[in-house]
């Protein structure tokens, strides 16, 4: 059975181009107009939507993302809050590929398998949770994976030749390289090392590897586009929601701006095969 | 030595304490805490390693601490004699450099360059600085920004010992806002840098390692009280914030169902007040933080609240895994105490005994005043006197009306 996300991969490759995998926190800065954000992203040029699933105590994320959570939840989103959105953005669109990413704890108090079955319900394909390591596969993967869900994996700099084989045994979907130790939103201190590390990743798996973490403008696109099958861009997305803010509140250029962004970002991926 | 059946045997292979405990962390910090754990293991069974620890216990921090015959607080209790084991007297004032100096001769096995570290009352946060001082390793302390002011003098002495303390302002500025700045800071320095977690959770091993340097408390504790009244006491007290002290105090004494065991949580303002307190294990539930699964102070999303305590220390929505266990298990009582309990504990022992406890450890006082009335005369119950309470004077004061 080929998902959604195996065809994105297969005919971005067919074109000879890396997709683009837009993160946008679910629900900032309200719940509308991250609705609004959400479905406006395919026609700016994402591939595969990484939803953020907001959560009080973001321990691997830079400030911006952290603010956005705190946006979303302020705004009373909740993690049942989140799988609707996937509904009504399923509405319209059946085939833009649709990655929750956030911390294990809501999903956890939820009730792994009820949430299982409503994220695959609402149209969820697959799952970055940050703090589920290999050694808790137990915990969500195995059950995702039985529940017809990819689980995403983060490989790091400090996933070395050894461990690579225990994080890589049950990824699938695709392979997500974090291009740096830190947290998101901070600077890729060696370019050339990541091109490397995803070759190093690429003899270990036949998935697609995307590079996320540290990626900005157009051109960083551009280049880290080069090394991978897609790149993955978080915290601009959500500093541009923050930026377009009036008084806390979303103005008439919040959706524009990310839809702008993201086109941009888009753009500059094209030239990656170039 | 210990049995199929011991409740000392945890954690599991996996770093489970039953449900709780585990490795929660992301894939960056994985490779490190398996290191971790392998050079733990090899170390704790170096007799040089254990030599350099003992060596520095005795000249360093002052152990054995006394086992004290609190007098006057058991005749004005009128039951069970009184006894406290006096973790205040050691070196920088609390139990937390039993735990730093273990820790610090690992980081310096494991090459590690730079230290880090989260504190609530600043205990730890001393504690880290000073033996960082005596290690001469660079470090940094995060605090956040509404315990920097309720603690000063512990930012005062921290600075002082060469520390550079961090505020931290995100959520209500105490101890869990501090934890995660701190994981923030390991996951981008994770080459250089060594976490030196302060109690008795996060991801495994930290639970075990930390409960291993602390469980010197008990272990002393248990043979002075041999030696004292030639008996086992019949309960034994501690306050319960992540639960270092108190797990140091009571691991020896798990499987002897003959001794009563008691956790002091923070009752704040009530345990009916929802974020009104930090009693994790009587007004939370299981969930995922901070790299373990235990009892967590959280909403129906699975969102932690933020809790609150007059004592920093005890001020985090959390609570070490194996405390999680034995809650469930019912080896130990886990109670609530008020802020109003506490500042009225403090107040009895700094008058009756002339010892200032911390506020953290006020609270386990509490509880003892609660306690001993109702046992015997005959009887005896010890309480892990964690810390001293000179951090505590200034705002114990502003409580009481005797600050503007
Ligand atoms: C004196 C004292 N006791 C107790 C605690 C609480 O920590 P734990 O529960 O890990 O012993 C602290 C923490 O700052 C402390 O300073």
């Amino acid at each position: 059975m080929t998902t959604r996300i195996d065809r994105v991969f297969a005919s971005a490759k067919a074109a000879n181009r890396p997709v683009l995998a837009a993160y946008v926190m679910g629900g900032d800065p309200d719940l509308a107009t991250g609705q609004a954000i959400m479905n406006a992203l395919p026609q700016a040029g994402a591939d595969i939507i990484e939803l953020g699933l907001p959560f009080s105590d973001p321990m691997a994320d830079g400030v911006a993302i952290q603010m956005g959570g705190q946006r979303a939840l302020a705004a009373g989103q909740t993690l049942r809050g989140v799988l609707g959105m996937v509904e009504e953005f399923r509405r319209k669109d059946e085939t833009t590929p649709i990655v929750l990413m956030g911390y294990y704890n809501p999903i956890y108090v939820f009730g792994v398998e009820k949430f299982l079955a409503t994220a695959k319900e609402a149209g969820v394909d697959g799952l970055i949770i940050v703090d589920l390591p290999a050694e808790e596969d137990a915990e969500l993967c195995i059950p995702a994976l039985k529940a017809g869900i990819n689980f995403i994996r983060l490989t790091t700099p400090t996933t070395d030749d050894a461990r690579l084989p225990v994080v890589l045994e049950n990824t699938s979907g695709f392979v997500y390289y974090v291009s740096m130790n830190g947290t998101t939103g901070a600077v890729i201190k060696s370019r050339a090392a990541v091109g490397e590390s995803v070759q190093r990743i690429k003899a270990h798996t036949e998935l697609p590897v995307i590079v996320g973490f540290g990626i900005k403008t157009a051109d960083d696109a551009a280049e880290m586009g080069r090394h991978a099958d897609g790149i993955a861009v978080g915290t601009v997305i959500v500093d541009a929601v923050a930026k377009s803010l009036v008084d806390g509140k979303a103005s008439d250029r919040t959706v524009g701006a990310v839809r702008d962004l993201v086109a941009d970002l888009a753009a500059g991926l094209k030239r990656a095969r170039a | 030595m210990d049995g199929i059946n011991s409740l000392r045997n945890g954690p599991d292979e996996h770093g489970r304490f039953g449900l709780y405990g585990g490795r929660f962390v992301a894939e960056t910090l994985m490779p490190l805490i398996l290191d971790l754990e392998k050079e733990y293991r090899a170390a704790k069974v170096d007799p040089e390693y254990v030599a350099e620890l003992k060596n520095l216990a005795t000249h360093y921090t002052g152990r054995p601490s006394p086992l004290y015959f609190a007098e006057r607080l058991t005749e004005h209790l009128g039951g069970a004699k009184v006894w406290f084991k006096r973790e205040e007297l050691n070196h920088t004032g609390s139990h937390k450099i039993n735990n730093c100096l273990g820790q610090i001769l690992l980081a310096k096995r494991m090459g590690k360059t730079r230290i880090i570290a989260e504190t609530g009352a600043g205990q730890h946060g001393v504690a880290t600085a000073t033996v960082c001082a005596k290690f001469d390793l660079p470090c940094t302390i995060f605090m956040g920004a509404t315990d920097v002011e309720r603690q000063m003098p512990n930012v005062l002495r921290m600075k002082m010992l060469g520390a550079e303390v961090r505020p931290v302002t995100a959520g209500a500025g105490t101890l869990k806002d501090a934890m995660n700045e701190a994981l923030r800071d390991w996951v981008t320095n994770v080459d250089s840098t060594y976490y030196l977690i302060g109690t008795a959770a996060g991801p495994h091993p930290y639970p075990e390692m930390v409960r291993d340097f602390q469980s010197v408390i008990g272990t002393e504790l248990k043979e002075q009280f041999r030696e004292r009244e030639g008996k086992l006491p019949d309960a034994v007290v501690a306050c319960v914030g992540g639960g270092s002290n108190a797990i140091g105090t009571f691991h020896a004494f798990l499987d002897d169902p003959e001794v009563a065991i008691y956790g002091a949580e923070a009752g704040g303002h009530g345990v009916d007040i929802e974020n009104g307190h930090a009693a994790s294990m009587t007004g939370g539930r299981p969930g995922v933080l901070h790299g373990n699964r235990t009892y967590l102070l959280q909403d129906d999303d699975g969102q932690i609240l933020e809790g609150h305590s007059i004592s920093a220390g005890l001020d985090y929505p959390g609570v070490g895994p194996e405390h999680s266990y034995l809650h469930d298990t019912k080896r130990v009582t886990y109670a609530p105490i008020t802020d109003t309990e506490a500042l009225e504990a403090f107040q009895l022992c700094t008058k009756m005994e002339g010892i200032i406890p911390a506020l953290e450890s006020a609270h386990g006082l509490a509880q003892v005043m609660k306690l001993a009335p109702t046992m015997a005369k005959d009887q005896s119950v010890v309480l892990c006197l964690s810390g001293r309470g000179d951090k505590d004077v200034e705002s114990v004061g502003k409580y009481l009306g005797l600050l503007k």
